[in-house]
């Protein structure tokens, strides 16, 4: 673990400080040997934090474009009780991002700056939230499959070794259970309905399953930061790992729903004692992420017309907090 | 804290609301306990911004909520000095005095 020491010490240090850094460093592998975690103020290699930052950012701008799909449905949610349930659903994703966004801060990254990254274009987040959500039946796909998956990658990021990080995740997986079950029993409320509406259903399945698997990542040859994250203990999986667990977890539940995955290649290796799944279109996957998917321009659009649309919101509450404080300092 | 970025984005400026510190009690008889952190103009914003964004389901009856830059804490490179001194003091620990071992309500 010590190998990847000093790649990211810079060339001109004095003495001092390079003694600072190597004791740093050592401090800093024998919390992660120990599987301790780090705090923000603690020293740590300028590799790691970057690899935090990237992650953890990422991580919270897919929350905040994730309301999209769900809250385009809002207004057109069957009944009352679905219009409630979704918007606490989508009102949660908005809290997992400030979860998210106030962990990265503690990196010494502004929110401002991971705000403007974001509507500038310039961050990435979770490919699957440029599909369109097109009927009701998405709102089940979406809650079962893609919240499904989420938290199949995010329970084991509650062991990450910078704590910030780590405790996000706990409050988020607490929450995410919710959104797969109440997803879940929208699938299941179809199936059990009209020849259409279980129609409508599997239709739902059939779109969301490869884009939900591609979640997890590239395949492990192809995920050239997996190794080291796992060597940080950010990352406890590989992402094939969790993707064989998630195929595991929805071949069985699919069966509940009466609907079938669309994916004729599932089976449970023998030897390997993982589950085996089609192939899937990694192309596709990275034409999405580079901005080519179905809705990225979309989103991106909204997620700036919100930001813009509520400027005025932001200085009012600027404004009244400093006139407040005036009246306070004068009194 | 920094210049807006947003200036970037061709927005006019802003000033970036303030980071709070979030402490919920989660019932009568508990202490306040660190839940995270959030941005607010002001105290009474930043309170409703915490109600909203921890305790959503029931998990506060009372939130306090500190100016981060308030706080001021132990500095992490001097930790092993700094709680230097209750080390080697076992006897302050009632697992130290282990000749009553059996005698009854001691
Ligand atoms: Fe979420
Ligand atoms: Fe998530
Ligand atoms: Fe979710």
């Amino acid at each position: 673990m010590a190998s990847q020491n000093l790649q990211s010490v810079p060339a001109e240090l004095s003495p001092e400080e390079l003694e600072r850094e190597q004791a740093g460093q050592a401090y800093f592998d024998r919390i992660i040997s120990e599987d301790s975690r780090i705090e923000p103020r603690d020293w740590m290699p300028e590799a790691y934090r970057k690899t935090l930052l990237r992650q953890i950012s990422q991580h919270a701008h897919s929350e905040i474009i994730g309301m999209q799909p769900e809250a385009n449905w809002i207004t057109r949610a069957p009944s009352l009780k679905r219009k409630a349930i979704l918007m606490a659903k989508v009102q949660d994703e908005a809290g997992h991002g400030l979860y998210l966004y106030s962990a990265a801060e503690t990196l010494g990254q502004s929110r401002d700056k991971m705000t403007s990254d974001l509507i500038a274009g310039k961050a990435r987040y979770s490919s699957i939230f440029n599909y369109p959500a097109i009927s009701w039946a998405d709102m089940g796909a979406i809650g079962w499959l893609v919240d499904g998956a989420a938290i199949c990658n995010q329970v084991p990021l509650c062991r990450a070794s910078y704590g910030p990080y780590g405790r996000a995740m706990v409050r988020i997986c607490k929450e995410e259970s919710f959104h797969q079950r109440q997803g879940f029993e929208i699938l299941l409320e179809l199936s059990n309905g009209t020849p259409a509406q279980k129609q409508m259903a599997q239709d739902a399945v059939n779109r969301w399953y490869a884009p939900a698997l591609m979640m997890f990542g590239p395949p492990d040859d192809d995920s050239p930061n997996s190794k080291q994250s796992m060597a940080w203990n950010i990352k406890r999986f590989s992402n094939d790992e969790l993707r064989s667990r998630f195929v595991g977890m929805m071949v069985e539940q699919v069966k509940v729903l009466g609907l079938t995955l669309p994916d004729k290649d599932i089976r449970f290796n023998e030897e390997t004692k993982k589950w085996e799944h089609g192939p899937l279109d990694w192309n596709e996957f990275k034409d999405v992420l580079a901005g080519k998917g179905p809705c990225n321009a979309q989103r991106l659009e909204r997620r700036r017309e919100a930001h813009d649309d509520g400027a005025w919101v932001r200085e009012a509450a600027a404004e009244y907090a400093r006139k407040q404080a005036e009246k306070e300092y004068a009194a | 804290m920094t210049t807006s970025p947003a200036n970037e984005a061709n927005e006019p400026h802003e000033t970036p609301w303030s980071l709070w510190e979030v402490f919920v009690r989660s019932s009568r008889g508990l202490s306040h306990v660190h839940a995270g952190s959030l941005h607010a103009p002001d105290a009474a914003m930043a309170l409703r911004n915490a109600r909203d964004l921890y305790t959503r389901r029931n998990e506060g009856v009372s939130i306090w909520v500190v100016p981060a830059d308030a706080i001021s804490s132990s500095d992490p490179d001097s930790k092993g000095s700094f709680f230097e001194s209750p080390q080697g003091k076992d006897y302050r620990h009632a697992t130290y005095y282990t000749k009553s071992e059996g005698v009854k309500h001691l």
